[in-house]
């Protein structure tokens, strides 16, 4: 049974049409992406699965009950709130010592309970976000360019640790990314978008898919080269060329 | 039989640190949303609630509390919340200005306008302190009961709804509280200086504080302080009582400012 069923989605913001003709469908411990140039709707696609912004076409199905975990692409903390770790994962719903200690050993972030929310570095900071989406083990996980400000280890990092969470908790991961190559090895399957649904598949489908390529074209031939080189012959392919 | 509540010090004392134990919570989270100037537009627009009310012989705080809760409501509203500076620039001044010459256009009625501009607090009744304490509990326990949710959404709009929270809803509940506290200090501070009494402890609480509770509780105190400070400062320098408050909150949030 699928968590989120979209079908025929579309958004405008500020009268502007930004998705249109969205279908997607979201089953449990998959972890899906979606890349697409700046401006093609992806922050969008997932702040509309969240419940943030009300879709004018379409409608989405969200399983009974269905929890979701979500870390934001940045969270702006004002300068006049005091907020430790702690207290953050305290919102909305206070948990545990056990249960917060918990979430933040998973990511690795225990040293940073008693820290102020301001003073972390990006990266200590999407740990944070991450054990805070985690904490009430969610269903569906949503991740907006979550390693975004973090350098290629850091990212990688991030990605494994997303795996784990995945294996440990079996929830569904939906995530954001502009980091093509990397993305694409941690992916079951993913979306390109462009305001509407370029092509879908496995990555190494995407990646070889025309639209895809007529998208991303040349500036990232050297990354995707890579990635095919390691890839290519790993798998079955899907694709026709 | 005499009481306490006879002699006109014990009760504005009262009435201050009710004003200022309302306004400590709902101060911080304006200061952490950077209300600051929509405070000021509702307060502003609470003369207009004065004029409305004396024309049609209503109770002083009805009208107001009418007028605060319209002008918060308008201005939630009307626009997506963020970066409308200049609309609520015009709004808190032409409601001003409108509820001024509203006041002027009442025949045969003589008020006082110093005393809801600036406030009267020497002149407080027993029916005006159990309107502002009422008013306190109100909106300290709206506070207090919301303020897991409140705090989520003001840190971030989309984590509050993906936990199943309406951010809207909780801006509902600071707009609703902001117009009960308008109406409760206006008698105490007057319509010009009560988003004073909001954001100067508030501010002068948080270098004091760690945590969010700990803030709004602390600027409690300060305003408590500033409160009773400025009562009796004008009591013995005989200077206005409701500017004196705010002057004594604008010392102490310097003093927290200088502190090592």
């Amino acid at each position: 049974m699928s968590l989120v069923k979209i079908e025929g989605l579309g958004v405008s913001l500020g009268g502007q049409p930004v998705l249109h003709h969205v279908d997607l469908d979201l089953i449990r411990g998959e972890i899906v992406t979606i890349v697409g140039p700046n401006g093609s709707g992806k922050s969008t696609l997932l702040r509309t699965i969240l419940g943030a912004i009300r879709p004018d076409k379409g409608k989405i199905t969200r399983a009974p009950g269905l929890t979701i975990g979500y870390v934001p692409q940045i969270l702006q903390v004002d300068k006049a709130l005091p907020l430790s770790v702690r207290t953050f994962l305290d919102l909305p719903k206070k948990v545990s010592n056990a249960q917060a200690k918990d979430a933040l050993d998973r990511v690795g972030a225990a040293d940073l309970s008693r820290r102020q929310l301001r003073d972390l570095s990006g990266g200590q900071m999407q740990r944070v976000l991450l054990a805070r989406a985690v904490i009430g083990k969610p269903d569906l996980l949503l991740l907006d360019e979550a390693t975004q400000g973090l350098d290629q280890q850091g990212s990688a990092e991030f990605y494994r640790l997303i795996e784990e969470l995945r294996r440990d908790m079996g929830c569904a991961i939906l995530m954001v990314s502009h980091e093509l190559h990397v993305v694409m090895a941690a992916s079951d399957r993913v979306i390109c978008l462009n305001g509407h649904v370029c092509c879908h598949g496995t990555p190494e489908h995407v990646a070889s898919a025309p639209e895809y390529r007529a998208l991303f074209g040349s500036g990232t031939q050297g990354a995707l080269a890579l990635y095919r080189h390691e890839h290519d012959h790993a798998h079955t392919h899907e694709h026709d060329h | 039989m005499s009481d306490v509540l006879d002699s006109f010090l014990v009760r504005a004392a009262l009435a201050g640190v009710g004003v200022a134990v309302a306004a400590a919570p709902l101060g911080c989270f304006v200061v952490w949303r950077r209300m600051a100037f929509f405070g000021d537009a509702t307060a502003h627009a609470a003369i207009l609630g004065v004029a409305l009310a004396l024309a049609l012989a209503l109770p002083i705080t009805a009208g107001v509390l009418f007028v605060a809760l319209a002008m918060a409501l308008f201005i939630t509203w009307r626009g997506d919340g963020h970066s409308v500076d200049t609309a609520l620039g015009v709004a808190a001044h032409s409601a001003l200005a409108l509820g001024l010459v509203a006041v002027s256009f009442l025949e045969g009625v003589r008020i006082d306008l110093n005393a809801f501009l600036f406030g009267d607090i020497l002149a407080v009744n027993r029916v005006d302190l159990a309107v502002i304490w009422g008013g306190a509990f109100l909106v300290v326990g709206l506070i207090a009961v919301r303020w897991q949710a409140l705090l989520t959404s003001t840190l971030n709009e989309d984590l509050a709804t993906a936990a199943g929270i309406d951010p809207k809803k909780e801006q509902l509940v600071l707009t609703l509280a902001l117009a009960v506290v308008v109406a409760v200090a206006i008698k105490v501070v007057g319509a010009l200086l009560i988003s004073a009494m909001l954001i100067i402890p508030a501010a002068a609480a948080r270098p004091l504080s760690h945590t969010p509770v700990a803030m709004a509780l602390i600027a409690a105190a300060i305003g408590t302080a500033a409160a009773l400070g400025g009562l009796f400062a004008s009591w013995r320098l005989d200077t206005p009582t409701g500017p004196s408050i705010v002057c004594a909150a604008a010392v102490i949030f310097a003093a927290t400012r200088l502190r090592p």
